[in-house]
């Protein structure tokens, strides 16, 4: 790096920015990127970058190939996955399920095919550069740099118009045509909620001049995503520039990221990115030379999912518990320290510098009318390619589902998708072919939410998803209101029965009814939406709710109460099982039948598991 | 009482409270719980009330009020390992340990936390060991990670650790 003095203006950053590009169009030929996202390092990546490295010496191509860490390249499924591009002809190959021993072949082959690693096809591009593709369903404008740059290198991101934006906006803008640009671009809040974005900042402009504040929501707490971690992770310099513009935008000198303590490694991506945008004037006083000063501090949360609603995060930063609060006053108006704050969610705000870079109208080329730009999605449970999914708004989830995921896996039958966690609900097949956005999906019975989706299949039981939201429910509720505290109590209870094969037809209504005096009378979102998943999964898939209640069956399998293994005849005394049985409850000699006491099982099915001649039956 | 010292530094007059988390998030870090005896010192140093303290302690999660064992086993809950046999993987775990989740080993070797999704959703059931991730963990599999971390004996007590660094 060149620089090693803070960036005096606009145009001293322009030129860095072309050193910077000119360096990575100069490098050696071949690019390696590995993914080192959490979901790669767990699956051991590490290794495999390391023996990349270590071949590169071997072979003496260091001037050849340059490696490089990322974030997640969203390719979860088949990690660790790394990225080898040809500078030259500027193609990639993805490989996917990389093992150490492939690495002298990939060093080996460069850019052409390495024999005997798994080809992954890339289905996304980036509407900032290239042109849509048809055959490419996902679009990445919040996860563009995210598996592409080095996360840890402020260099890498300018090099990639990093910054600009913030330029352009400070020297170059009123604060007021930033919060127009925002409003025309007709940004809707990612958290959830789906408030249009300008219109926040304006309420907030609008107050009187003084002390404001700018907040990053990084506290997602949906139990089944990831969507936010993966960007602060692996484009943690795009969240801190966004934040930088809007605190321009609102008259606000500080910004503070509220961020789950449980995201240590996207903390300390954090940091360091903050660090090194004060090194170079990017952050701090007079930036740029513009006069304008800002400062962002981390905040840490301590696991209370409450704490990703606004007011409660508020709480939460001033040291006191994270409880909600009736709004108005909003945040807006009286917020941090009762001062104006605007809070915003992690994924919003990695839209924002795109806007300010491309425009309004850019923007809304892409998505829908109502809602304009993208939706990251992190795409789990039963399909085929689980990761972390960039589409335009108006996507059907059939495209999401069979087409970006690619199906079920295991060839088991698709039965309903998740969208929205504990707030929201189970769409079915027959709702596949809508297309998404904050409003469909309400009207479905679902949410939008934050982004979590999770695909269920035939042996999934939709009285024990149920019954899961609300355990999470449960645990989270901060206990300031009745129905929150008390209600979602007794619902867990009757669904418990249910489950059980203890419950009549009269629960069942008692359910739908509690739901809706919990979802009208609860202070905060989470009281409001946490019976969703009841009412949803009620209406859509009833008859399974019927099997538990009238049948005391569990066509799933899964509620324990209602299942049982027994062993048949093709037992050949093998005794694998009675070994294997944490409880010690099955019986029998070797080479004889053997037998479960059905008193003692837990359930557990190891003994299914690890029988070789499908003696073990699941009733 | 580094880690107090510096936040209380840092937070002073009115705003002074929202040092609070962070002073609590150092010492759980130094300690791996908060001690009762920390706490005190904090409500002193920080003049707020021990009230306040343990008002803030027990609504997070994060904070434990509890020495935790030694090695900590974190069964994964979130939506995609709850549906891909994670609570089977629980059960196992707490039959084999004999303790339940939010409890440790009566000889302190081991602590059984469950979490809600640790992000690497494709590698569901998962199963954290400290600092490591087991994916696709299956009961059967358990005797053999176990084995991979075997019980900490002769650990020194917490002061020698202090000493030393
Ligand atoms: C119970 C509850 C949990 C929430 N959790 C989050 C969260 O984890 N992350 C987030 O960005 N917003 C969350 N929200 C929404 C926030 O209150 C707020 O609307 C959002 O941060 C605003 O940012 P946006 O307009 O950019 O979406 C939550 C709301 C509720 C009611
Ligand atoms: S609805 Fe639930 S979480 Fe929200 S304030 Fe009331 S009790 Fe707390
Ligand atoms: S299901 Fe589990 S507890 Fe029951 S018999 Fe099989 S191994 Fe034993
Ligand atoms: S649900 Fe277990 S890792 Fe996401």
């Amino acid at each position: 790096m060149s620089t090693t003095t803070p960036v005096k203006d606009p145009a001293a950053l322009a030129s860095w920015a072309t050193e910077q590009k000119a360096q990575q169009d100069s490098g050696a030929p071949i690019l390696i990127r590995v993914s080192m996202g959490t979901c790669g390092i767990a699956a051991k990546t590490g290794s495999v970058l390391e023996v990349l490295q270590s071949e590169v010496q071997s072979q003496q191509k260091e001037g050849q190939i340059e490696i490089v860490q990322t974030g997640c390249m969203g390719l979860c499924h088949s990690e660790p996955t790394i990225e080898v591009y040809d500078r030259q002809t500027r193609q990639s190959i993805f490989y996917g399920n990389v093992k150490p021993e492939h690495a002298p072949a990939i060093v080996r082959e460069e850019s052409s095919q390495a024999y005997g690693v798994d080809i992954l096809t890339q289905n996304w591009y980036r509407p900032e550069e290239e042109k849509a593709d048809v055959a490419t369903a996902q679009a990445r404008i919040v996860l563009r740099n995210t598996g592409r740059i080095n996360p840890e290198s402020i260099g890498d991101y300018v090099g990639t118009a990093g910054y600009t934006a913030l330029a352009k906006a400070i020297t170059s803008m009123q604060p007021d045509e930033v919060i127009q640009t925002v409003i025309d671009a007709g940004l809707r809040g990612r958290g959830g909620g789906g408030f249009p974005t300008g219109v926040k900042w304006q309420f907030a402009a609008n107050q009187p001049a003084g002390e404001k504040f700018v907040i990053c929501n990084a506290d997602e707490g949906d139990p089944g995503a990831f969507m936010d971690r993966a960007v602060l992770e692996g484009d943690p310099h795009a969240v801190l520039e966004a934040m930088a513009i809007s605190g321009y935008a609102i008259g606000a000198a500080k910004g503070v990221i509220y961020i789950r303590a449980e995201y240590p490694l996207a903390i300390e991506r954090l940091q360091c990115a903050i660090g090194q945008a004060l090194e170079y004037g990017l952050l701090g006083d007079n930036i740029l030379g513009s006069g304008f000063d800002f400062d962002i501090e981390i905040k840490y949360g301590a696991g209370a999912f409450v704490c990703g609603e606004e007011t409660a995060l508020i709480h939460s930063i001033e040291g006191l518990r994270g409880e909600p609060i009736y709004k108005p006053p909003f945040p807006a108006v009286e917020g941090l320290w009762k001062r104006p704050t605007i809070v915003n969610n992690v994924e919003t705000l990695a839209n924002i510098c795109a806007i300010v870079r491309q425009g309004p109208e850019w923007f809304r080329s892409i998505g829908t009318e109502k809602c304009p730009g993208t939706k990251v999605f992190a795409l789990a449970g039963k399909v085929k390619r689980v990761g972390l999914v960039e589409v335009p708004m108006g996507t059907t989830l059939r495209d999401i589902v069979f087409g970006v995921g690619q199906g079920i896996a295991n060839d088991r039958a698709f039965k309903a998708v998740q969208t929205g966690g504990p707030s929201g609900g189970c769409l079915k097949s027959d709702d596949l072919d809508t297309p998404i956005d904050y409003e469909s999906l309400r009207a479905l019975g679902s949410m939008m939410g934050s982004g979590g989706m999770i695909v269920m299949d035939e042996d999934d039981c939709m009285v024990n998803v149920a019954k899961f939201f609300l355990e999470f429910t449960l645990d989270e509720s901060c206990g300031r209101c009745t129905p929150c505290r008390v209600g979602n109590k007794r619902l867990h209870e009757m669904l418990v029965k249910v489950c059980e094969g203890k419950a009549d037809m009269r629960t069942l209504e008692k359910l739908r009814q509690l739901s809706d005096v919990i979802k009208e009378t609860s202070l905060c979102g989470l009281g409001q939406t946490s019976p969703n998943p009841v009412l949803s999964t009620l209406r859509q898939f009833r008859r399974e709710y019927l099997d538990h209640v009238l049948n005391h069956m569990c066509t799933a399998g899964v509620c324990s109460a209602l299942i049982s293994y027994e062993i048949n005849d093709r037992c050949v005394g093998c005794t694998l099982c009675a070994r294997n049985c944490p409880v010690s409850c099955i019986d029998g000699s070797p080479k004889e039948l053997h037998t479960i006491d059905k008193e003692l099982c837990i359930k557990c099915g190891v003994c299914q598991q690890v029988c070789k001649f499908h003696a073990v039956d699941k009733h | 009482m580094k880690v107090i010292d510096t936040v209380a530094g840092r937070h002073s007059g009115s705003r002074a409270d929202s040092g609070l988390l962070e002073a609590l998030h150092g010492l759980q870090a130094e300690h791996g719980y908060v001690p009762r005896q920390e706490a005190m010192a904090l409500s002193r140093r920080l003049s707020v009330p021990l009230a306040r303290i343990f008002e803030v302690l027990t609504f997070y999660s994060y904070f434990r009020l509890e020495e935790p064992g030694r090695i900590t086993l974190s069964v994964c809950d979130g939506t995609s390992c709850h549906l891909q046999e994670g609570p089977v993987l629980l059960n196992a775990l707490q039959e084999l340990l004999g303790i339940k989740p939010g409890e440790a080993t009566a000889d302190g070797a081991y602590q059984l936390n469950v979490v809600r999704c640790l992000g690497c959703c494709s590698c569901s059931p998962v199963l954290m060991v400290d600092d490591k991730v087991y994916s696709h963990v299956e009961p059967t599999d358990l005797p053999r990670i176990m084995k991979k971390h075997p019980p900490i004996v002769n650990k020194e007590s917490n002061d020698d650790a202090h000493s030393t660094a």
